[in-house]
Parts: C-alpha cells; structure tokens; sequence
C-alpha cells in the first residue's frame, strides 16, 4: 500500500478477503451446481455470512490502521444483510413449498402429523 | 411514558445505530440521533404486533457466541458439500420440529437464524406455531439436528424472550 502499513495488517487483510470471496465464489458455485430449488436456497448464505464477514472485517482492520481510530460502521452491514437476507430466502421458501405442494411434490405439512422426536 | 417510549431497547438501538453512523458523538449527531430514536418507535409502534420484553443479556451473548460458531462450522460444511458431492447423493430434505417456544417475537429471532446458517432453511411453521418444518441440505442425523436447534437456540431464546 503506502509502505507504512505493517505486514502483519496487509497479512491479516489479504486473508480475510482471500476467505470472504472464496466463501462467496463456493456459493455462487453452488447455486449453479444444485439441482433442486430447496437446495440451491442454501448456497448463497455463504456469501451472505461469511463472505460478507470477511469483506467487512477485512475493511475495518485495514482503514482502522490507516486512520489510526476504529472504523467500525463497516460492520453494520454484517447486521443489515443478517436481517434482510433470510426475510427474502423465507420468502421464497414460502413459496417454492406452495408451488411444490400444488405440483403433488412430497412435503410435510406440519401440525398434521405427529412430529418426529428427537 | 408508555406513549411517547413505546420500545426502549429499539430506540437505544436506533440512536446506537445513529452514533456509529455518523462517526461522530457531537452534540448536533446526538440530538437528531435522539429526535429520530423517539420518532421511529412511536410512528411504526402498529406494525409491531407484539411487544419486545428482552432479558438476560448474558444468554444473549451466549447466544450470540453460539450462532456465529455454528455458522462457521456449517459454512465449512456446506462448502465442502458443494465441492466434493455430487447434488443427488446429498441426503437433503424436511426435518419435522416440535418447538416449545411461543414468543412471536423469539420465532422471528430463531427464523432468522436457521435461516442464516448455511445448510438449513426456514420453510414453514404450522398454524398453532407449534411445529417447524426445515429444510436441510445434508442431514446427517435428525436427532442430532433436532436437539441442535432445542437445545442450543430454544432454550436460550426462551429464556430471553420469554
């Protein structure tokens, strides 16, 4: 960078990036991969989680350094994605479970049926 | 009181979020911080059926230390799934789950989290909120996932919310 980042600091931030993209390209691989609906609907929260975890700390490690003061608000967009992100995956489950029983698809509706105990 | 503070934990949230926001503690950030801290609360008091008791900060943090593990264990797994098997030998399909929880406000939070974890999916809760149906990309064992979920998340949140 400027050559007064220490390397410990360039070390620590080029892993977290290196980990958050590789969670999020393994997701996207993922949904490309997948064969069912109900199971492509897992593969993005890599991304969501720890690909945005380490995006975010990598940017508040790096700039808190460079600023030489806590940079933290980075990370509130670890909270907004973890509350927006599974109001549109249930969502779309609500969905796909709907169209899935108005095909015949096999899914257990609960409350109908002795639940299963573990 | 009551009217003009309808959710004290939200506005303390709101103002928090405000401070981190803006980068700064001055006294201008904090009267606008304040002013928008009381505002939203009260303005959106109806779209909030139920009303949040939150309790014992401890097990939230305990709570909180839980989920972030599980979800770096199960991001490990699921990618892993999703590298080295092939889509139709994952054994994935829907888990049946009794739940004791009651607090709308406490599913929501358990909702959020099975939802958020890689490798399990929210689909549906039955009409008396007793039962859960969740998909699962790879179920190794039901037992084990149902007392995962019982043991590691009910209990806690039944303790917070309830």
């Amino acid at each position: 960078m400027n050559g007064g980042t220490p390397l410990w600091v360039e070390a620590l931030t080029a892993l977290l990036v290196v980990v958050g993209a590789l969670a999020a390209l393994i997701g996207s691989f993922g949904v490309l991969r997948l064969r069912s609906f109900f199971r492509r609907v897992h593969a993005p929260t890599l991304g969501a989680t720890v690909g945005t975890w380490g995006f975010t700390l990598a940017t508040a490690v790096q700039v808190s350094y460079e600023r030489g003061q806590l940079y933290l608000h980075a990370l509130l967009i670890t909270v907004f994605i973890a509350l927006t992100a599974p109001v549109t995956t249930i969502f779309l489950m609500r969905a796909a479970v709907f169209r899935g029983r108005l095909r015949g698809e096999e899914i257990p509706v609960p409350g109908t049926e002795e639940p299963s105990r573990g | 009181m009551r009217r003009l503070i309808p959710s004290p934990v939200l506005s303390v949230a709101l103002l928090l979020l405000w401070i981190l926001l803006m980068q700064s503690v001055s006294a201008g950030t904090l009267v606008l911080g304040a002013a928008l801290a009381l505002f939203w609360p009260a303005v959106t008091v109806r779209l909030r059926p139920a009303p949040v008791r939150m309790r014992r900060p401890l097990v939230m943090a305990r709570l909180f230390c839980r989920v972030v593990l599980e979800m770096l264990k199960s991001n490990a797994e699921v990618a892993w799934a999703i590298l080295t098997q092939r889509s139709r030998d994952m054994r994935s399909g829907f888990v049946l789950i009794p739940l004791e929880l009651r607090d709308p406000n406490g599913l929501a939070v358990l909702a959020m989290i099975v939802t958020f974890t890689p490798g399990t999916a929210w689909a549906q809760l039955s009409a008396d909120n007793r039962v859960l149906l969740l998909h699962v990309l790879a179920i190794e064992s039901e037992a084990a996932l149902v007392a995962l979920i019982k043991e590691r998340y009910e209990r806690s949140l039944k303790e917070i919310f309830e």
